[in-house]
């Protein structure tokens, strides 16, 4: 029946660890601005290695939809 | 091919939006309004950055703010003041960009290091309509790039205000961390308890002993981190002397603890640990609740807002920039067109037009001769102008108003209902606790006595009453910011409702001047139309623009022998032989012919005056309706700054008379609004913030009227948005509503209470009962307050 010290200890040292990632990501500024990376992570990624071409074709099939 | 066609059927600038007039501009088979939008366009498409216009339709703003006025940045001192951080190569910059209002915006800003070299990286905060700008300063300077910034139609806005207090950045994380620890403890000590709760087999009562330590550990962090604002704030409030809600919460709080120790420590029960951390993590969310703001809206404001950050100086013979920090008596400063007057001073050279809408409220600029005074927050309309500063900046007609009002305000102290019932609830609660100690005293019982009197203070703990206040006004804060009302915190919805006076500024306030119709007064052939319409094609000044937008569909344009343009006056051309006169009363009317005058700009051909586009307001859509629905139970007064010519009109509107008063001075205003509240009035002032400020602080209730609620917010308690106008009787009923919801979710968090009160006082609280009541009167409280706020919401049609 010692296993429960085992477990007690195991869970608060868990639940321990939670806490400093959550106080790790709030001293990061992960909660600054919760509203800009929603936007952020739509935004396509760069094309613009394949030249300009391929950038302005995209551009009008978008606009004619 | 649908929308695309759409978009040149309308005529819409490809770039921002607007109606297209004469398309002259004209790239890739895209139309644009005017020259800016295009080379935005070309600047975009030759970065391969046109990505812009893919993620929205007419994602760009057209640019209207000249680029010179960043002038000052120039110096050095003034450039570093602005910068959040700066070593040998690399400065960061926040900026303030109002004009952030889609994702094109983010994704450009954050793109800005295609555009420029230098620059290594820009976050946007999008809430906060932020950029975070990184960049090498050996590379290009802050100059260049809010130059860059400008062009690209991102203007940021810089005030005098951002180069002194930078270092006032709060901490609002505080209470999140405390939060989280709070939440941290009440979970792991309600699963210790869960034992002690499902009774305990004789064999694991071995480790009761054990779980109740375990669980005083997790109290410690409760007491000595999470619940420290509390016992801050009950010691402050006794200091005071009077009695706030945290006091009952602070003595239930320690009671909790105190009796948790010695049942644990003596071995005589479970002790309270887990109901010590629930309470203290439902009151910090309370808290939390309640510390709602906007981050994108500032209601602090003062006239430092408005001052620009350096003036140019002229100090023998030559042109410097200087801090307006630096700026003495005796000085001569340059203004140019569009800058603000920062200290009063005197005209010394030029032609000085001065726009006193900020100071005065009269919408016509004024003409200053040479040697006149010109008071402080005059904007020039004109040409350069040289002044001698008489005054210090800090001690000019318009800042001596600002902090007059500073002392005033802090006089008043106002009273919230959970304060007023907290002065109440505090001797009532020790009353019951002493008669019940020394009842079972008296009874013979003394460990129930003690047991009792704990108990008492346990469950007098006003948790779901602390709670109940800023879950209904948060709530009704949000139906507000739903409906364009920005309330500057929960306590400005308590002082709303108990408005009974309500006092309008007239310009700005109850009429707009943004129009889209231009009403001409007076008689206008086609033919003479479309001879104003081709004189005015000419002119770039916004005036003549708006009188081109209102004829174009219906004219046309004729070849013009002569043109001339007159600055300051108007335009003097000859069409077919006919001399057309279009411009101010006195360039065009002159003071040989009577006519009827007004603002506006006057049109005279030959020797006929013809009218004029009269640019007289409008009164804001649904003011007659909304005037009679609040008259039936407020005290209606209005304050206006201009002369008394609307007062016909407007005497029709109120029904009373004598509470219409013109001609008022920004002082008159205050003075009338501290005058009523002598009377015993709850003051609400309604006004622009641009001459009322003074008056909008003093005032009960300070709520600012703005078309572009992002653009500008002044010193108030309330900023609503000039469409949500006619929407002001219903805010005030939701708002009366809102207080009769706190009054019954006070009602049934009492109810708790006294229930609890019939256990406690027979000294026979268990652990349990303590821990299902607290939560479940939050719980009832919080689902009570949202779900009637929705429902009040819905009645009021919010």
């Amino acid at each position: 029946m010692s296993a429960i010290f085992f477990l007690i200890a195991c869970s608060v040292f868990i639940a321990l660890f939670f806490l400093g990632a959550f106080f790790w990501a709030n001293k990061n500024g992960q909660h600054d601005d919760t509203y800009t990376p929603a936007i952020r992570i739509l935004f396509e990624d760069d094309v613009i290695s394949d030249g300009q071409e391929n950038e302005k074709g995209v551009d009008e099939s978008e606009l004619n939809k | 091919m649908t929308p695309l066609k759409d978009v040149q059927k309308e005529q819409r600038c490809f770039h921002c939006g607007d109606v297209v007039v004469k398309a002259n501009y004209e790239v890739d088979g895209h139309d644009f309004c005017c020259l800016g939008c295009k080379s935005v366009y070309q600047v975009l498409n030759q970065h391969k950055l046109t990505h812009y216009y893919k993620y929205n339709t007419h994602p760009g703003i057209s640019i209207r703010k000249d680029k010179s006025q960043y002038f000052y940045l120039e110096d050095e001192g003034i450039a570093n003041s602005l910068l959040d951080y700066k070593d040998d190569h690399i400065a960061a910059v926040t900026l303030y960009v109002p004009t952030i209002h889609c994702s094109s915006c983010i994704w450009l800003l954050e793109n800005l290091h295609k555009l420029q070299q230098g620059v290594t990286n820009t976050r946007a905060d999008f809430l906060r309509k932020e950029v975070r700008i990184t960049f090498c300063h050996d590379i290009i300077k802050l100059k260049q790039l809010v130059e860059l910034l400008t062009e690209i139609g991102y203007a940021p806005i810089i005030t005098l205000k951002d180069t002194l207090s930078k270092s006032e950045k709060k901490d609002s994380n505080r209470l999140v961390r405390k939060i989280a620890v709070a939440g941290f403890c009440f979970g792991n000590s309600m699963m210790i308890s869960f034992p002690e709760y499902f009774g305990l087999g004789t064999f694991e009562r071995n480790y009761a002993q054990l779980f109740g330590v375990v669980n005083l550990l997790f109290t410690l962090p409760i007491m000595l981190y999470s619940g420290q604002d509390y016992f801050v704030s009950s010691i402050k409030s006794i200091r005071q002397g009077h009695l706030n809600l945290d006091i009952p919460l602070t003595l239930g709080i320690i009671v909790l603890f105190l009796r948790s120790v010695w049942e644990i420590l003596s071995g005589s029960g479970a002790g309270f640990s887990d109901t010590l951390c629930g309470l203290l993590f439902f009151l910090l969310i309370g808290r939390w609740v309640q510390q709602k703001t906007y981050h994108h809206l500032s209601f602090e404001r003062d006239y430092r807002s408005y001052f620009p950050v350096a003036v140019t100086k002229i100090d023998a013979g030559e042109e410097k920039t200087v801090a307006l920090s630096a700026l003495q008596v005796g000085d001569r400063i340059l203004i140019r067109n569009n800058e603000i007057i920062p200290a009063d001073a005197i005209l010394l050279k030029g032609a000085a037009r001065i726009d006193f809408s900020f100071v005065t409220g009269e919408s016509s600029p004024v003409d200053k001769i040479l040697g006149e005074i010109i008071y402080a927050g005059g904007k020039q309309t004109e040409q350069v102008i040289e002044l001698e500063v008489v005054k210090p900046v800090s001690q000019s007609y318009l800042t001596s108003l600002w902090n007059d009002q500073k002392n005033k305000k802090e006089q008043v102290f106002f009273q919230s209902f959970s304060n007023k019932i907290s002065r109440y609830f505090t001797p009532i609660l020790l009353l019951i606790a002493f008669i019940s100690l020394f009842f079972w005293f008296y009874i013979g019982e003394p460990g129930r006595a003690w047991s009792a009197f704990t108990a008492v203070l346990i469950i007098g703990c006003p948790c779901a009453l602390a709670l109940s206040s800023p879950f209904t006004l948060s709530a009704v804060l949000s139906v507000f910011d739903r409906n364009g009302l920005f309330m500057k915190d929960t306590l400005a919805i308590e002082k709303m409702a108990g408005i009974d006076t309500l006092v309008f500024d007239k310009t700005g306030t109850i009429s707009t001047l943004h129009q889209k119709e231009l009403p001409f007064k007076g008689s206008l052939p086609a033919m003479e139309a479309s001879m104003v319409f081709s004189v005015c094609r000419n002119s770039n000044h916004p005036l003549s623009r708006k009188i081109v937008q209102s004829l174009q569909d219906t004219c046309e344009i004729l070849p013009i022998s002569s043109y001339a343009e007159i600055p300051g006056k108007g335009i003097r051309a000859i069409i077919k032989n006919k001399e057309v006169l279009i411009g101010s009363y006195s360039f065009v009317v002159g003071t040989d012919v009577q006519f009827y005058k007004g603002p506006g700009t006057y049109v005279r051909i030959d020797e006929h005056v013809r009218g004029v586009f009269s640019m007289e307001q409008k009164w804001r859509d649904g003011l007659e309706s909304l005037i009679k629905a609040l008259s039936s139970s407020y005290e209606l007064h209005l304050l206006s700054g201009d002369v008394d010519r609307d007062s016909s009109v407007l005497s029709s509107l109120f029904p009373q008379r004598d509470y219409l008063n013109f001609n008022q001075l920004p002082a008159d205003k205050l003075h009338y609004i501290s005058s009523l509240q002598q009377n015993g009035k709850k003051v609400a002032m309604i006004g622009d913030g641009l001459n009322d400020a003074g008056a909008l602080k003093c005032a009960d209730l300070g709520l600012a009227v703005s078309d572009d609620v992002n653009n500008f917010s002044p010193a108030c308690d309330a900023i609503m948005s000039g469409a949500s106008f006619s929407k002001f009787c219903r805010f005030l009923g939701f708002s009366k509503k809102a207080m009769h919801i706190i009054y019954c979710s006070f009602a049934i968090s009492l109810l708790y209470n006294i229930v609890g009160m019939y256990f406690a006082t027979q000294g026979n609280l268990s652990p349990l009962l303590a821990a299902i009541l607290m939560p479940l009167s939050t719980i009832t409280i919080i689902s009570f307050t949202s779900l009637t706020t929705r429902l009040y919401a819905r009645k009021y049609t919010l």
